[in-house]
């Protein structure tokens, strides 16, 4: 019988670092002697077929979600042939619904960082939603008291002012897990429903423009703040944003000591300590970008599609960003096109609605489906004997 | 009339009668849980079997006519979620946190899809039971009128205690939540130890969930719950794991969430957002005082992820 074995810190990410330090131990352990065509293959598959488990095994997941919502459409009467080409043309199938996924896929890729980041030192932050409707809060309210700064200043202020809100609200989690041991998944979920609360304080009293009366919001930024779109598409320039924030997250987790400290950390908090790495200090950083990115998300909502903050930007991204980085391993870069399939996920949304007349929460159980899936598959590494090392 | 003589007291009475109702969700919740994790695990997905359960709950109270089937449908739904839960956590290398995770989002997203039809049509409700007939205030009247859920609640609470203290059935419980290899040793299967708290968890939690579709607010929307079954793990840590503290930590925490509709009701609707959120803060504000980085929880079961 085996059951998980205790570690002082569950990291979601786990599973690969052993099985990667393994290998490169094995790798130096032969004596040197000039390498052979064997060997050589061996050091191949070291490398392709440790990187191909980590695709293979979740397209896998993917595939099997997608398969069991077939059939979980199916009773209820849809074809699930027709289900998948409504899904296909919703998310890939034209340029138009091109844009929206990508346009949707933006927030998406910055809400998973929060989630990616703080996972390479083993915590689990499931508040994006949270640190991106403070982002929004932020973001607006410093838009609306520059009234006649020229547009250029008052979006570098939006941005820095989200991404602060928003880094502080995952750094006060973090920080409460390091000093005083609060469990930060259950705080950075209850810190969503606190940001849910003051947004809604503001919006419905301080901060309402009395002309909404349907949809209680905050007064609008101005066209003139608006970011706009990337020049030939009706995409945002959000998805820059998410682009750059993912490929910056990547190299500072790979490619600095800051991001190599922070995964020792991550692997073993007392080996970390016995190096003298000063742990609170990297939590509190690393959660800090995190939020910032879930407060960019939410500072990019504002400024590219809602123009003004109300409850419309509560619209679940935080919530499926975690779905993202899990389902990319927590890797920045994996983010990138995961983010995309699931922004397509979300964009054929819509079309399901329309032609085959399914509630709009038919996405939410899809992205449970997928979800659950990809957490059942974590059981699968290192089973499969053609991802094997050195065979 | 009653009203003006009575005054501000409306705002404890209303707070106290909130409390009696308010808290009950959080009461099954929170046993439910405290089973699951006196076993050495934990579920933080009875987010979604409480608002799973509420809408199976109200369906089926719909379709029969009889809102305690609606109660044991909701308990039904419940424990499946504890058994998906359950059996994705017994494989190997499967993080039962991120697992959690995923089944709120599964399970709040199908009651969404399934309940769609059930927005409009009214289902009939749980009975309850007049203890403020002795009174004549109304307020007085409205605060003690208990749902009999509230009372299987009550006298759950310190039979679970009993349970777990004295009998087989929670020693076994608590063995594998304190030492799987010792359960191991004794010839009991951890996983399925776990697997039947966690079903039984899921089950209460459900429960729960009835209680917000058929009694209070008493309807089915997709608002009904807004993170009470987070709040509801969160106190069962607060209450070292013990279901008696979770009875009472269940009365304050209802006692917090019925402040705003409370203040509300005697005019005061300045803040009425950040009243709501007051369980979220108490909550947290509970979580920082209690916790501490150096030393384990007393009373944590040693087996649990989130307390190691």
């Amino acid at each position: 019988m085996i059951t998980p074995t205790p570690t002082p810190n569950p990291s979601p990410q786990g599973g690969g670092e052993p099985t990667e330090i393994a290998a490169a131990l094995s790798i130096k352990s032969p004596p040197i002697e000039p390498p052979s065509i064997a060997s050589l293959r061996s050091a191949f598959t070291d490398r392709v077929g440790g990187a191909a488990e980590y695709v293979v095994i979740p397209a896998l997941a993917v595939i099997a979600a997608l398969g069991a919502f077939g059939v979980f459409a199916a009773l209820f009467g849809r074809n699930p042939l027709d289900l998948y080409f409504y899904m296909y043309q919703g998310a890939f199938g034209t340029w138009f619904s091109w844009q929206n996924t990508l346009s949707r896929a933006a927030p998406l890729i910055l809400t998973a960082l929060c989630t990616a980041l703080p996972a390479q030192l083993g915590l689990v932050i499931i508040g994006g939603e949270g640190a991106l409707l403070m982002g929004a809060l932020a973001a607006t309210s410093t838009a609306l008291l520059m009234p006649t700064a020229p547009p250029f200043v008052v979006q570098i202020a939006m941005v820095l002012a989200g991404m602060t809100a928003g880094g502080l609200w995952i750094a006060l989690s973090g920080g409460l897990q390091h000093y005083r041991g609060v469990n930060e998944t259950i705080s950075s979920l209850l810190l969503v429903y606190i940001a849910l609360a003051i947004l809604n304080h503001l919006v419905e009293g301080p901060m309402r423009d009395p002309s909404s009366l349907n949809k209680p919001s905050t007064h609008e930024i101005g066209a003139a703040n608006m970011i706009g779109t990337i020049p030939g598409t009706d995409v945002h320039w959000g998805l820059v944003f998410g682009i750059v924030a993912a490929i910056l997250s990547y190299i500072l987790i790979y490619h600095t000591a800051f991001g190599f400290a922070s995964r020792v950390a991550g692997g073993n908090v007392r080996a970390a300590k016995v190096v003298g790495l000063g742990v609170g200090r990297l939590i509190l950083i690393v959660c800090f970008l995190a939020g910032a990115a879930a407060g960019l998300a939410g500072m990019v909502e504002v400024a590219a599609v809602q123009g003004r903050t109300n409850a419309n930007l509560a619209a679940g991204y935080g919530f499926t960003g975690i779905l993202v980085a899990f389902l990319a391993r927590h890797n920045p870069l994996a983010v990138i096109p995961v983010a995309i399939l699931l922004g397509g996920i979300n964009a054929s949304g819509g079309l399901l609605q329309r032609r085959l007349g399914l509630p709009d929460a038919s996405v939410l159980v899809l992205q449970g489906m997928i979800f659950i899936s990809v957490l059942a598959s974590e059981t699968l590494y290192g089973r499969f004997r053609i991802f094997r090392r050195g065979i | 009339m009653a009203d003006a003589s009575i005054g501000w007291w409306v705002v404890p009475i209303a707070v106290l009668g909130g409390a009696l109702r308010v808290s009950t969700p959080f009461l099954f919740v929170s046993l439910g849980e405290c089973i699951t994790e006196r076993s050495g695990r934990i579920n933080l997905g009875l987010e979604g079997n409480l608002v799973m359960g509420a809408m199976c709950a109200y369906a089926t109270s719909y379709l029969t006519g009889s809102p305690w089937l609606g109660v044991l449908a909701a308990g039904g739904a419940g424990a499946l979620l504890g058994l998906v839960h359950a059996s994705i956590c017994g494989l190997p290398r499967v993080n039962d946190i991120a697992v959690g995770i995923s089944l709120m989002l599964f399970g709040t997203g199908l009651a969404f899809y399934l309940g769609k039809p059930l927005i409009e049509p009214t289902a009939p409700i749980l009975p309850a039971i007049e203890f403020g007939w002795w009174s004549d205030v109304p307020q007085v009247r409205a605060a003690l009128k208990i749902n009999v859920l509230f009372l299987i609640g009550v006298a759950l609470a310190p039979l679970l205690v009993w349970a777990l203290a004295t009998t087989r059935w929670g020693l076994i419980l608590r063995t594998a939540g304190e030492s799987a290899d010792a359960a191991r040793a004794m010839g009991y299967s951890v996983n399925a130890i776990r697997m039947r708290a966690t079903m039984l968890g899921g089950f209460l939690a459900g429960i729960g969930g009835s209680f917000l579709s058929l009694y209070y607010p008493g309807s089915w929307n997709e608002g009904l719950s807004s993170g009470q079954g987070i709040t509801a793990v969160a106190l069962v840590i607060f209450a070292r794991w013990n279901p008696m503290l979770c009875f009472w930590a269940s009365l304050l925490f209802g006692g917090a969430a019925a402040l705003g509709p409370a203040l509300q009701s005697v005019g005061i609707s300045q803040g009425y957002y950040l009243f709501n959120a007051a369980p979220y803060i108490l909550t947290l504000l509970i979580m920082i005082i209690t916790c501490s980085p150096k030393r384990t929880l007393v009373g944590a079961p040693a087996e649990l992820s989130i307390t190691k």
